[in-house]
């Protein structure tokens, strides 16, 4: 954002001169070419927002979908259900909770340990770079239910290529369940790491293309090794597209409906059940649409004070650097 | 990395600028493909028809359910069904057919928004929860005498249609009952007879089970929650347990409740005569398949099972079929009174036509045409199976489906005793399969838990 501001302030004076001969159209044309976004922004995430809210302060059941206006007001009492964590639907959005917390924080530092392992692999220039770069990127453009479904395939037990490969290699007996019980969370971290890592792949090679080559050779003459350069300059030098990347990271694999949803079907184990997809069977199979928009509030709330607390950490320490 | 550097920093800025600018445009390519899909993704399931009634004044938008071997076969046994309708009456028929995973969504969106198909095919095992939102038309006196009275229809069948003493919203279609599918020839050469109680279903799987040639004596479909809720209904109704009581509150922990779940949990755990892998079944066409491609000996599905059955290879006469047996001593009751139902969306604007459309599909004709293809049992009182040729299986079939089914509750929580109750079961399966045992106060736990989610939400 503050990048295209700065480069766009410069720029201005030549079409401006034209525009001069027209003062009604130079006022309103910052707000003309706003108002698509603006509009967009209301119809897309402010108004469903707000349709949300509402529904989670009524008693939105099957009594009363056909008619929406006709449900009377529950007050906190979803928010109660969801949080009495001594009855079931509360015991049950804490695991959830739990499930995913879990999930997210190992799937962002695999996916980051991997970007940033072929961003550096990657680095210097070799030929067929561009072929592997290709390749890396694959995950991310294949369309996300082919690639799960893939998994899936890969994953089940007679027949897939998984236990397959693990009996061949003697690991394992090749009669390992990897889509029900404990196992599932590690596959589900798994594909939703492999979705992902090659985004912060890209990120950081993207960041990295901005580094001063001329550091690197400084430090190589000054007698610095590989490892050491990576975390005297690139590291630092990423500083600020690495608090992105993280954030982002974070906030989608936390809020990730697809993966369970495509890698699990109706049959989703409890290890793998993703807070998204928790809020989803609240809502639509108990057709309690009440409930499950106070737990996804609770979780729009949880999300804001988690990145307000992020933002607010790692600026201040910018500040101070 | 530093002397490959080195060496090429003289030309290296050209090389960078050049490259930036492909991953420039690699980067924006990349970004609107994930835009595509995930818009592409929020638009998944709804693309709904604007045709829902609006176009035309005699044409209706129908939404019928996956009934035959594929989408795409439904369509082909249909369509002719509904041209003969559009000669008779003069009304269009606009067909859409849609998968099982997707209906209960479909038709939710429908009544949410308003945005709904004239007629639709319904589980009946959801007529009451769906009557509950009142977005279907009762069929009151007049609505049922347009569409030839209620006597036409079997009364067990015309029963699922709504809550107890209400009009009912739906009318049943096609009729469905399980049995227990055998393997005549591996019968025959462990020397068995068909099995009456589920004593001696039990033994038999057990004499049929080898795993070490990965032969089973039964196949379950153990990871899906639909079938799983029907088994833990039919299994305690055997021990004369309800799943409701009176007031339409659950009762899930009952002993019955209990002791049935334990007992069709136990084929795979105690008795150990499936495989484990069985867990993972999340539709009863997996184990139906493996019925008929005999590596298991028994199945236990709706008697549509036999298109399936016969698609894979095996020939009518391979194989035969009994009622579901119950315990010794226990209720005889062999299965749920299953089904598919019709309804009529109550802000349809073509009442009429889509009263004639309801009277055209349940009548004698067309249930005979359909009862084939689809493999259903006839709702109406005076028919005759036709989806098999094998006469003793038409009779078992009937005869189940007549004086050993009973309703599953027709309350309007029922639709969450499916899920709660089925997911707990999935679970249950699931841990069975890994290692785990479970025991009765295990299943009475998971029971609870589930009657506290329904008695929360109701």
């Amino acid at each position: 954002m503050s990048v295209a501001t700065e480069t766009a302030a410069p720029a201005p004076p030549k079409p401006r001169s034209r525009l001069e001969h027209r003062p009604g159209l130079n006022r309103w044309l910052p707000y003309a070419l706003l108002a698509p976004a603006v509009l967009l922004e209301l119809f897309i995430h402010i108004i469903p927002m707000l349709v949300g809210i509402w529904m989670s302060f009524v008693k939105l059941t099957k009594f009363f979908i056909a008619n929406w206006s006709s449900a009377p007001s529950a007050g906190l009492g979803n928010y109660k259900v969801a949080l009495d964590f001594n009855n079931a639907v509360g015991q049950g959005l804490l695991k959830s909770f739990g499930v995913t917390v879990v999930f997210s924080l190992v799937t962002v530092a695999f996916s980051w340990v991997l970007g940033m392992a072929a961003a550096v692999a990657l680095q210097p220039e070799f030929r067929g770079r561009g072929i592997v770069r290709t390749l890396f990127l694959v995950p991310y453009a294949l369309p996300a239910y082919a690639g799960i479904l893939t998994w899936n395939f890969m994953l089940q037990r007679d027949t897939g290529a998984v236990n397959h490969v693990l009996n061949q290699l003697h690991l394992t007996d090749g009669k390992t369940f990897w889509l029900i019980g404990g196992n599932a969370l590690i596959s589900l971290i798994t594909v939703a790491g492999w979705k992902l890592w090659t985004f912060a792949f890209l990120t950081l090679m993207a960041g990295m293309q901005s580094i001063p080559r001329d550091l690197y050779e400084a430090a190589s003459v000054d007698g610095a090794g590989n490892i050491r350069q990576w975390r005297n300059i690139t590291l630092p030098s990423l500083r600020p597209v690495n608090l992105v990347l993280v954030l982002v990271l974070f906030l989608w694999t936390f809020s990730d409906f697809n993966t369970p949803y495509v890698l699990f079907g109706t049959a989703q184990p409890p290890a793998g059940d993703l807070i998204t997809f928790h809020i989803y069977n609240a809502s639509f199979l108990t057709w309690n649409f009440g409930t499950g928009a106070a737990m996804s509030v609770l979780l729009l709330i949880f999300l804001m004070i988690v990145t307000g607390a992020y933002l607010l950490v790692t600026g201040r320490r910018s500040r101070r650097a | 990395m530093g002397p490959i550097r080195l060496r090429r920093s003289a030309g290296a800025r050209d090389g960078t600028r050049e490259s930036d600018v492909r991953l420039r445009s690699l980067v924006a390519a990349v970004a609107a493909t994930a835009m595509g899909i995930s818009l592409a993704a929020c638009g998944g399931g709804d693309k709904d028809d604007s045709s829902g009634g609006s176009t035309g004044d005699q044409t209706l938008t129908y939404w019928a359910s996956n009934q035959g071997t594929s989408l795409d076969n439904d369509k082909e046994v249909l369509t002719p069904v509904l041209q003969k309708f559009t000669q008779e009456t003069g009304i269009k028929v606009n067909l859409e057919v849609i998968g099982w995973n997707d209906l209960q969504t479909r038709i939710q969106t429908a009544i949410t928004s308003g945005q709904a198909p004239d007629v639709v095919n319904i589980g009946n095992t959801w007529a009451a929860s769906l009557q509950a939102t009142d977005a279907f038309l009762p069929f009151d006196g007049d609505a049922m005498t347009a569409i030839g009275g209620k006597d036409k229809f079997v009364p067990t069948a015309l029963a699922t249609g709504g809550k107890e003493g209400t009009d009912p919203t739906s009318v049943p279609l096609y009729g469905l009952a399980y049995g227990l599918y055998y393997n005549k020839a591996m019968f025959a050469a462990a020397g068995l007879q068909p099995p009456k109680t589920w004593e001696e279903m039990v033994a038999a799987a057990k004499k049929l089970t080898n795993p070490a040639k990965n032969q089973w004596g039964m196949a379950l479909a153990a990871g899906s929650y639909t079938e799983n809720v029907h088994f833990a209904f039919i299994n305690a109704a055997q021990n004369k347990a309800d799943w409701f009581n009176s007031d339409g509150k659950p009762t899930f922990t009952g002993d019955g409740n209990v002791q049935g779940v334990l007992r069709y949990l136990d084929l795979m755990q105690k008795d150990k005569v499936a495989n484990p892998s069985n867990a993972q079944y999340d539709n009863g066409t997996k184990s139906v398949n493996d019925f008929a491609t005999k590596k298991v000996a028994m199945v236990i599905n709706q008697n549509n099972a036999d298109s399936s059955i016969v698609a894979n290879g095996m020939k009518a006469g391979e194989y035969g079929v009994v009622p579901f047996p119950a315990p010794a001593g226990g209720e005889q009751v062999a299965s749920h009174v299953a089904g598919i139902n019709l309804s009529v969306f109550k802000n349809t604007k073509h009442k009429d036509a889509a009263l004639k459309f309801v009277k055209y599909m349940t009548d004698a004709n067309t249930q005979t045409t359909l009862g084939k293809p689809f493999s259903s049992l006839p709702v109406l009182k005076d028919a005759k199976p036709v989806f098999t040729t094998d006469a003793a299986e038409a009779a078992t079939f009937q005869d189940v489906y007549n004086t050993k089914s009973k309703p599953l509750p027709l309350v309007p929580a029922e639709d969450q005793f499916e899920s709660t109750v089925g997911k707990a079961m999935n679970a249950m399966f699931a841990k069975i399969a890994t290692g785990g045992t479970v025991t009765a106060d295990d299943v009475k736990a998971a029971l609870k838990t589930a009657e506290d989610q329904v008695a929360a939400s109701s």
